[in-house]
């Protein structure tokens, strides 16, 4: 995985951190319009990627350290399991926090309406939960992938590709 | 009968990925053709639960509309992706880890080699 | 080469079965069992104070089946961990 021209590493460069913004925009407003943790977990992941394929993977391995996406994945998991726990004088994963007027506790007007950011109990801490582990799981998936396909030896196999095609 | 299209092109799909999975010897596109497969069924889990003339069940999003589709089979289509998105990941990795120990993509070779 | 004809055949001739078996049972357009999804829809904003009824449904009214999504998640991520742990690594 060789580095790509100069304009593929500038864009990447200037565009890489808005696919940050834009997936945790998409995280957050869960409830409010279509998306929620996991659509939005996969849009953040995009981050590895586009660092992986604009600079090649030798030095990236220099930039990212895996402990970080780690931590993030086993965050996101505890906290969705709090979450569930957090209503549990009536049921497991019972909505505790809904229409109480606290954290998350707005109500919202029957019909169309043009959306309250500050309602729906723990669906919206379960949102949060949800993209956190789906973003470190994403990033640890192509990190170690393309590190394993990095360290394995080339061999000059000339004109004799054993059976790649049919 | 022409009304139920979308059934008949799930259908066609999903026999497309499995003529990819039955007929092909590079491994990779067998895993193509199980991907396609996958796409099929969450393609049949969402033609189910149409309403004629059904908005977004989304109530920032639907207007004044009083019909909306059925949201069940669309939330179930959502785990299924991922765990599609899963196991294709882990059968990728188990592609690469026999490259590396027979050094040949082809089925029918890796069925007569013994490690 | 024969059995690539006769598989294409077959194809045909079992999606042209699937076609009307699955118009005459369940039409497209016209859900035959929608009690449930028409209480979601009507009580999700009263009960839950919520306005995406998909997301209430995925984390509030099914949040179980999340859950075994996450762990199967967690699992896979450890699993592919655990197959490129090889000699160069500390």
């Amino acid at each position: 995985m060789r580095p790509l021209s100069v304009i593929v590493r500038t864009v990447c460069n200037v565009f890489a951190w808005f696919m940050v913004v834009y997936g945790t925009y998409i995280i957050v407003h869960g409830h409010l319009s279509p998306g929620g943790g996991f659509q939005g977990g996969a849009v953040v992941a995009t981050f590895i990627a586009f660092l992986l394929v604009a600079h090649g993977g030798g030095k990236v391995f220099g930039w990212v350290r895996k402990g970080v996406y780690t931590a993030l994945e086993q965050t996101g998991l505890l906290l969705f399991i709090g979450a569930g726990f957090l209503g549990i004088g009536t049921t497991f994963f019972y909505n505790v926090l809904a229409k109480r007027g606290g954290l998350f506790g707005a109500t919202v007007p029957l019909g169309p309406n043009a959306g309250v950011l500050n309602s729906s109990g723990t669906i919206a801490l379960a949102n949060i939960a949800v993209g956190l582990e789906v973003v470190g799981g994403l990033s640890l998936i192509l990190l170690y992938m393309s590190k394993a396909s990095l360290s394995s030896p080339k061999e000059e196999t000339q004109g004799k590709e054993a059976g790649h095609d049919r | 009968m022409i009304a139920s299209f979308p059934y008949l092109i799930v259908g066609l799909l999903f026999l497309f990925g499995l003529y990819a999975v039955v007929f092909e010897r590079n491994l990779i596109k067998i895993a193509i053709g199980i991907s396609v497969i996958e796409a099929a069924t969450n393609m049949f889990l969402i033609v189910l639960g149409y309403r004629t003339g059904g908005r977004i069940p989304v109530f920032t999003l639907a207007g004044e509309s009083k019909v909306l589709v059925l949201p069940t089979p669309q939330a179930l289509t959502l785990t299924a992706i991922v765990i599609g998105m899963a196991t294709t990941a882990l059968m990728l990795s188990l592609i690469m880890v026999l490259y590396r120990h027979y050094g040949t993509l082809d089925v029918r070779e890796i069925r007569r080699l013994r490690g | 080469m024969r059995y690539r004809i006769v598989f294409l055949v077959a194809v045909l001739v079992v999606s042209g079965v699937l076609w009307g078996a699955m118009d005459a049972v369940h039409p497209f357009g016209e859900p035959s069992a929608p009690l449930m999804d028409d209480y979601f829809l009507s009580s999700a904003q009263s009960e839950r104070a919520v306005n995406n009824v998909v997301t209430a449904i995925v984390f509030d009214y099914r949040g179980f089946d999340t859950l075994g999504e996450a762990a199967v998640l967690f699992t896979a991520v450890c699993s592919i961990a655990v197959l490129f742990r090889g000699k160069g690594e500390h």
